[in-house]
């Protein structure tokens, strides 16, 4: 058996499983672990491994969302860490705790993950609550939510020419529509487009808002075939942030994606899919341009951020969704995209391979 | 609520506010305290781009920026966003439009307000003009938004007059207040037990693979992973496991000092539980001491333990509960 087609690390490194949660617009029902255990024993029982054969744990979360100080330590329960664990947190997206966990298994440290991530927004006001990363001089204090910003961005997308109305509404209706197949979407087929939230955005370019959780299991070398029969190899990882000012920034463009997707080969051979983490119609334009996307790739055929997007865990997924392709044979190549803060300030790319027969 | 009520999902406000106190740069408190009296300040680069509102370091080199110089009060739309329905804490109770604005003489946009009757009234490169606050303390809102202006925009970009950013009473912090609004739920578990609680009765979960009683139980056995699911009613008595005496009287705490806090072990359960012990001198409560819940009317939970009368315990029968 050969090795990843492009391997550019001391160590070849894949994701051997991915589980995820329904995601639902609420989960009054469930704590934080609850919602977060099934998915943690799903992934581990892909493998067959337990959680103490598990050589490093890592999460991605915040307590902003629900509003409970230190909620990851309580989530922690779910995984069994004791006798304590090697594990670490991430106050960000999932996507960001596998990146921690990949270099921990590169240095040799351990030969296993569980990367696991979750968000609760139910209990609080999202838009809101997201206006409290941003700069807390010049920003904050004006309350400029999620939306505002992002539809700021979607403006001047089509001042550029780049976009128009009509186009935000067909990828917002494609990615609705492709998460026919997936059952854990929270918005399937046919949704209206809707009022605008906040001009030139509709409801129909906007995420749904909702609770959810997911899991992977990375692992190295001949260990990794031994648990998936088609790993999901990463041949290139890396993320990049651009300035914190959004008027500093060219919004229609996204230099820092760019230069993640170089560092992590992307550009080296072609891919089949893509999974991008854009939960606002108008930032797949923005990504597409960036990641040179083009019309023969399968873009978010899970339905992306615009079908469910679970805070902290929706970047994780898109790893998650590109993985399980190659897992089962429908990806050879695929890249993966997560982002954070406004207007895509942080990105993260993934590059995944499978073995060729 | 009775044992015949369905069982329903709690819900309770919560509130979290966190006013942080920041210091400010030296660029910054010059930007802040020029907005009280009405001056706007940006910070020349080593490229020359001029950076409104500016930073303390170079957003390219990083390098530490320091030349202020003066723009003005006007500028143009570089992009815009309509918000119909405007949110708790944003810039006016109005529709408006989000904007960010190049002022004159800046080469970088600056986010704000912008009042207009309407969408139709707002266009990308569309002049505007700052609308000062009528009592600036120093902060980004002294901007209370944009308004349009029907100036025209400076036939040639003169360069703007470097500013020594000295002000009487300088800015040098801002007091960021910030409170967000939740709806809790404590889901499954501690329902159950909250509601076993309205009971006067305390229900843990047993961990199906280790057999430990939590309680109050989470909904997850930490040990094994796996959710705890059958309920178990333990106590109401219990035994202290450890204790200490608390000498200092908490803020709005109707408690008189010395009292005594003690990690109590209901019997039945698999780790201790915290409560105050009372009924009893606090210096001659002890390790082993059976107690037992005192509960008030309309109280949500015990009030506090006090001693049964019982023989204290022996210390091998709770010493893997301390």
């Amino acid at each position: 058996m050969t090795g990843p087609r492009t391997s550019r690390y001391a160590r070849d490194v894949a994701v051997v499983a991915f589980a995820q949660s329904d995601h639902l617009r609420r989960t009054d029902e469930l704590s934080e672990v609850e919602m977060v255990m099934p998915v943690l024993h799903e992934v581990l029982a892909a493998t067959g491994l337990k959680a103490g054969e598990i050589g490093f744990t890592c999460s991605g979360s915040s307590d902003y969302l629900a509003g409970r100080a230190f909620s990851f330590t309580m989530t922690l329960d779910g995984v069994g860490a004791w006798p304590p664990i090697s594990e670490s947190h991430v106050e960000m997206d999932g996507a960001w705790a596998l990146y921690e966990a990949w270099v921990k298994i590169q240095t040799g440290e351990a030969d296993t993950a569980l990367v696991y991530s979750y968000g609760k927004s139910s209990p609080g006001s999202v838009r809101d609550v997201l206006t409290r990363q941003l700069d807390p001089y010049y920003l904050a204090p004006l309350w400029p939510d999620s939306v505002a910003l992002a539809a700021l961005q979607a403006r001047a997308l089509i001042d550029a020419g780049e976009t128009d109305e009509p186009a935000l509404a067909a990828i917002a209706a494609r990615s609705r529509a492709d998460a026919g197949a997936n059952p854990h979407a929270q918005l399937r087929g046919a949704v209206p487009q809707g009022d605008h939230q906040v001009r030139p955005l509709r409801t129909g370019d906007c995420p749904p808002i909702g609770d959810g959780a997911a899991a992977v299991v990375l692992a190295a070398g001949d260990l990794a075939r031994r648990l998936c029969e088609r790993p999901a190899w990463i041949t290139g990882i890396d993320h990049r942030i651009e300035a914190h000012g959004l008027g500093l920034r060219d919004l229609t463009d996204s230099p820092s994606t760019r230069t993640a997707a170089e560092h992590a080969g992307l550009f080296d051979a072609p891919v089949d899919t893509a999974e991008l983490h854009a939960p606002f119609s108008s930032q797949e334009v923005v990504l597409r341009k960036a990641l040179r996307l083009g019309d023969t790739v399968a873009v978010n055929p899970s339905g992306g951020a615009l079908a469910a997007n679970p805070m902290m865990a929706a970047g994780l997924i898109r790893i998650g969704e590109a993985a399980a392709r190659i897992h089962r044979g429908a990806s050879d190549r695929a890249v993966a995209h997560a982002t954070s803060g406004p207007c895509l300030q942080q990105n993260l790319v993934a590059v995944l391979e499978g073995d060729r027969a | 609520m009775t044992a015949a009520s369905p069982p329903e999902v709690l819900r309770a406000p919560l509130v979290v506010e966190f006013p942080f106190t920041r210091s400010l740069g030296p660029v910054q408190s010059a930007f802040l305290t020029g907005l009280r009296e009405r001056v706007v300040l940006g910070v020349k680069t080593a490229d020359g781009r001029v950076v409104v509102p500016p930073t303390e370091y170079d957003p390219v080199t990083s390098e530490e920026v320091r030349d202020l110089v003066e723009v003005a009060a006007t500028g143009t739309v570089t992009t815009w966003a309509w918000n119909d329905r405007p949110r708790p804490n944003q810039p006016l109770g109005t529709p408006f439009a989000w904007v960010l604005v190049k002022l004159d003489g800046a080469d970088t946009a600056l986010l704000h307000a912008l009042d207009a009757p309407g969408p139709d009234a707002v266009r990308t490169g569309m002049r505007v003009r700052v609308r000062w606050a009528a009592e600036r303390t120093g902060a980004i809102t002294d901007i209370a938004c944009f308004e349009p202006s029907d100036d025209a925009a400076p036939a040639s970009e003169a360069a703007p007059a470097p500013h020594d950013g000295v002000f009487r009473d300088a800015v040098t912090g801002i007091v960021a207040e910030a409170r967000l609004d939740y709806v809790y739920s404590p889901g499954r578990a501690q329902t159950a037990y909250i509601n076993a609680l309205s009971e006067r009765r305390t229900v843990g979960e047993r961990c199906p693979s280790c057999h430990k009683v939590y309680v109050p139980p989470r909904g997850a056995c930490p040990t094994c992973g796996v959710a705890t699911t059958d309920q178990v009613e333990v106590g109401p008595a219990g035994t202290v496991t450890t204790f200490c005496i608390v000498n200092i009287k908490a803020k709005n705490l109707d408690i008189e000092v010395p009292y005594v806090y003690a990690h109590i072990a209901l019997d039945g359960a698999g780790l201790a539980l915290h409560g105050r012990i009372g009924g009893i001198p606090y210096d001659q409560v002890r390790m082993g001491l059976r107690v037992e819940p005192v509960w008030t009317e309309g109280g949500r939970y015990p009030d506090h333990y006090r001693p049964t009368g019982e023989p204290d315990a022996d210390y091998d029968a709770y010493k893997e509960l301390i």
